[in-house]
């Protein structure tokens, strides 16, 4: 090395993008995923066959797609707790204003409305009046799920009038074989994985978990974006939502209940990092189906369902401790 | 012609003078080292500089033209560039996005403009190369010395047509050999005919690498000597109230 010139050094690249993708979470949380489905495939008859794949790939989507927003909004170095609540809160504007007789256009644009107002509001509070954001997306998990109990009366909506059909088959209906929501996360996931990577506001996103007050000072917008990300936050949920009420085929004042922190371990466990600056979409996928598999496979392999919440925990500790140790062997 | 000049400066809170009627030019190319005890009122008369206060009095002119600034942002425009205490870094960045942050290249057409990463990597290497700092575009900047955050740091100053850079305590807070490393950095700003301005409380380093020494004491300018015609001793009298005014 003593005989490298200061070009070499500079042009040097200490690690490719390809070492830096093997040695993230993401990437081991990968291998555990598709370790688990290979597993499933010899222990038991019933994982790898055409409906139970399309189950897992269906459910896995409500979550992932949440986890998204949710990914932007933990790098920014934020939370939002309210998403269950707002996933809510929209597919009820959805239900109501369809069982109404209004079409399905006005349904979506006025569910996915709902989810923008409450996402700005998160982000106003928060970015300009300088409000933590556990407190804010706290209440308002409480304010949504009490306004989707006034707006339905607290009565499950079932019957969409007019464009009832058009509305389960956009949520319940396949493509190909392959379950239209699951086409609807993949097409989300690039977006926001393109946003991240290749755009200015998704370069501010990171900035700004990695040192807000530096992306101040070189002239980030760092008020508007945090805005923005909140309300992308929300408008994720809303759109979960409406795929959720295409599905199922009703509208209770408790789905989505405790999804939140489903929606954090999913994107925790993906890769994104609680104290900002770290977090991709792919992660966000990743880490929803490593939940989904779990889940799908404790029933599969005959435990008692009871167990899930312990093994779910017990995922999030491990990929979060992978990580810990990796940062321990660096800083030695 | 001066680059940068400041007439009868004077910036009140109330009843306090923070700063009182400050003159000094500084030419193109110029190593200016401004000191002082805490409160003398150096980052109040730099914060002037940079855009963040509006002076009381006095005025300011930057190459012969009067200078007027409302926001940071305007500062940078007229080639005032900061270098904060802090570095203002991203630690989950690359060194090339820190140069870039809030000033991205971008390639493409409207609204579809995707970020240039090649031309920034190729810039921040090229800047990288004129300041001799061993820094890599592509590192991370959390796994770099303090040494090379200054280098990060001082690169942005480069993207523009900077004149003047403003540096506040660069070498308050990294190591005897990352200091030699900061004042090379100085020097080959100062080689490219930009004027700096160098904030520090370290009189060694003021001493190697200044000009010219300006010392403030309770808001008034006590003295503005070569360097070569001043010792530490003098200037520690000076900033102390040991010796009055030169």
């Amino acid at each position: 090395m003593a005989t490298t010139t200061l070009d070499q050094t500079i042009e040097h690249r200490q690690r490719s993008s390809l070492a830096a993708f093997l040695g993230s979470q993401t990437f081991w949380v990968l291998v555990a995923v598709i370790l688990a489905c290979i597993f499933l495939s010899f222990a038991t008859d019933s994982f790898a066959t055409t409906k139970n794949l399309y189950n897992i790939t269906r459910n896995v989507t409500f979550v992932a797609i949440i986890a998204l927003g949710m990914t932007l909004v933990i790098i920014t170095g934020g939370i939002d707790l309210s998403v269950g609540s707002v996933l809510c809160l929209s597919s009820m504007v959805l239900g109501v204003t369809m069982h109404a007789g209004y079409g399905i256009e006005v349904g979506i644009a006025a569910s996915i409305a709902t989810a923008l107002v409450i996402g700005a509001f998160n982000g106003v509070l928060i970015a300009y009046l300088g409000f933590p954001p556990f407190v804010v997306t706290l209440g308002m998990l409480s304010i949504g799920r009490s306004l989707a109990m006034v707006a339905s009366n607290n009565t499950v909506v079932f019957e969409f009038g007019p464009d009832h059909n058009l509305l389960l088959q956009l949520g319940g209906g396949a493509t190909f074989g392959i379950a239209n929501p699951v086409l609807y996360m993949i097409v989300l996931a690039l977006i926001t994985g393109f946003v991240l990577r290749w755009t200015r506001f998704g370069r501010y996103v990171y900035a700004i978990g990695g040192n807000e007050h530096a992306a101040t000072l070189t002239g980030v917008p760092v008020k508007p974006i945090k805005v923005a990300v909140y309300m992308i936050s929300a408008l994720s949920a809303g759109i979960a939502g409406i795929i959720q009420t295409g599905w199922l085929g009703a509208i209770t004042t408790n789905i989505g209940a405790g999804l939140e922190l489903q929606v954090i371990a999913a994107a925790v466990i993906g890769g994104a990092n609680l104290a900002g600056g770290i977090g991709t979409a792919f992660g966000a996928l990743i880490g929803a189906a490593l939940i989904e598999i779990i889940r799908n496979s404790l029933g599969l392999l005959g435990i008692n369902a009871f167990w899930q919440g312990a093994f779910i925990g017990g995922a999030i500790i491990l990929a979060v401790l992978f990580e810990r140790v990796r940062n321990f062997r660096q800083s030695e | 012609m001066a680059v940068l000049e400041l007439a009868n400066i004077s910036k009140h809170f109330g009843a306090i003078h923070a700063v009182n009627d400050v003159s000094f030019a500084i030419e193109p190319g110029e190593v200016v080292g401004l000191m002082g005890d805490n409160g003398a009122g150096k980052s109040t008369l730099v914060k002037m500089i940079a855009g963040n206060f509006r002076p009381s009095h006095g005025y300011m002119r930057l190459d012969g033209k009067e200078l007027i600034l409302h926001r940071p942002v305007e500062a940078r425009e007229h080639g005032i560039e900061i270098v904060h205490q802090d570095l203002a870094l991203c630690n989950n960045l690359t060194a090339a996005a820190n140069v870039f942050l809030g000033r991205e290249l971008r390639r493409g057409v409207g609204p579809l403009r995707i970020l240039d990463y090649a031309s920034m990597y190729r810039r921040a290497g090229e800047i990288f190369k004129e300041l001799k700092s061993e820094t890599r575009p592509r590192d991370l900047v959390k796994q770099m010395s303090g040494g090379q955050r200054q280098a990060v740091a001082i690169a942005r100053t480069r993207l523009s047509d900077a004149k003047i850079v403003l540096m506040d305590e660069p070498t308050a807070a990294i190591s005897v050999r990352q200091v030699a490393e900061v004042l090379n950095l100085i020097r080959n700003l100062r080689d490219q005919g930009i004027a700096v301005v160098l904030i520090s409380h370290r009189m060694p380093d003021v001493f190697t690498v200044a000009d010219r020494v300006i010392v403030m004491r309770r808001g008034r300018k006590v003295a503005d000597k070569r360097i070569a015609a001043s010792s530490p001793e003098e200037v520690t009298g000076l900033i102390t109230g040991a010796i009055e005014q030169v």
